[in-house]
């Protein structure tokens, strides 16, 4: 089974990180595949943590769901150690992918279980992507209760933006203090023409930091077909923003890259942060 | 701009966004509301008489202030003042 090895590159305890939305279809695990993707191609040491009991997908976009032995729950109840249950991506010997039970409900782990197991992770690891299941109850509760940070994922649609604002009341009533937005699937086609909310728009109503903002972009399709996350493809817009936000999780000072069209090609990285007022 | 005919469509999605948003984050009960517009009501009838029909209460978001902070806005329509004795 998998070996996860010595310890982190870290010099201190790994930050856990759940990636949530509220509303479901935006893009949350896509987003956790990415960013695990991205951290371990940067050298770092990094587990996934499939959250969504019951709804498990995070192990198909990665494309690692013929390796599942054991899961969350097998670990939460003993029936397994933890590192028997956690798959080891060998495209990214740093990456350990932890799958959600299939055939369980939520009720099956508790937040104080989940606590405990990202915190007996801390040592080993340098980051803790949990991808958090869509909603605002049990399953939710239980995937923020051992998070530091916590990334909102939205798209700029009305639906999305107003979920995002409900989590982040929810967060910051659950005291996780460091929130930080990335926006997803953004059309700048339609941004352009006024039809769509940009970065800017999204942010004066959601008022929290900006982690990256990602294009709309067929090649996460077609990623997703081959289990093969995006964030490695150079051709694509999006896998550049993921690479972006890669890096800036990281290196906080690195700037964010913006998304933009001149004649049809994207623009390297701007010294500025798109972000007004 | 003064030539569109139409408002942008992403304005109009910001827009009713900040008003849902102050209804959200403010999490006032109907019940409640509906508790307070009785006893606003009967207060205002002791000194006019108003269009009960035609009447509005509602939590909306503040037009002036940029924060957009909510606000309680009641339009009530007044047909006459209560004599006072």
């Amino acid at each position: 089974m998998a070996q996860p090895g010595k310890s982190g590159s870290h010099g201190g305890k790994g930050q856990v990180i759940v990636i949530t939305s509220g509303k479901g279809g935006v893009g949350k695990t896509t987003t956790s595949a990415n960013l695990g993707v991205g951290l371990a191609v940067k050298g770092k040491k990094v587990v996934l943590i499939d959250a969504d009991i019951g709804l498990r997908n995070l192990d198909v976009v990665m494309g690692l769901e013929n390796r599942i032995v054991y899961d969350l729950v097998d670990v939460i109840e003993g029936h397994c150690r933890l590192k028997q249950a956690l798959i080891r991506d060998k495209r990214y010997p740093d990456l350990f992918l932890l799958p959600a039970a299939q055939t369980r409900d939520k009720d099956a782990v508790s937040p104080e279980q989940m606590k405990k197991l990202t915190a007996s992770m801390q040592e080993e690891f340098d980051y803790i992507l949990v991808d958090c299941p869509a909603g605002i109850e049990q399953g939710f509760k239980n995937a923020i209760s051992g998070a530091d940070k916590a990334f909102v994922v939205t798209t700029p649609e009305v639906s999305a933006v107003r979920d995002a604002d409900r989590i982040i009341g929810l967060l910051e009533a659950a005291e996780v203090r460091d929130i930080k937005l990335i926006l997803n699937r953004v059309r700048i086609d339609m941004v352009k023409k006024g039809d769509m909310m940009n970065l800017e728009d999204v942010t004066e109503i959601l008022a929290i930091d900006v982690l990256g903002v990602v294009p709309d972009d067929e090649a996460i399709v077609v990623a997703t077909n081959r289990g093969e996350p995006a964030v490695t493809n150079q051709s694509s817009r999006a896998g550049a923003s993921f690479r972006n936000i890669t890096d800036r999780i990281v290196d906080p000072d690195v700037p964010m890259l913006e998304l933009e069209q001149e004649g049809g090609f994207w623009s390297k990285f701007k010294k500025k942060i798109g972000l007004g007022a | 701009m003064f030539w569109k005919k139409k408002k942008d469509s992403k304005d109009v999605a910001k827009s009713r966004l900040k008003l849902v948003l102050t209804q959200d984050r403010l999490n006032c009960s109907p019940d409640m509301l509906e508790a307070m517009k009785t006893d606003i009501l009967q207060v205002i009838a002791k000194y006019m008489d108003f269009d009960e029909k035609a009447m509005d209460i509602q939590i909306s978001q503040s037009q002036s202030a940029e924060d957009g902070k909510p606000v309680l806005v009641a339009n009530i329509p007044v047909l006459s003042l209560r004599k006072m004795k």
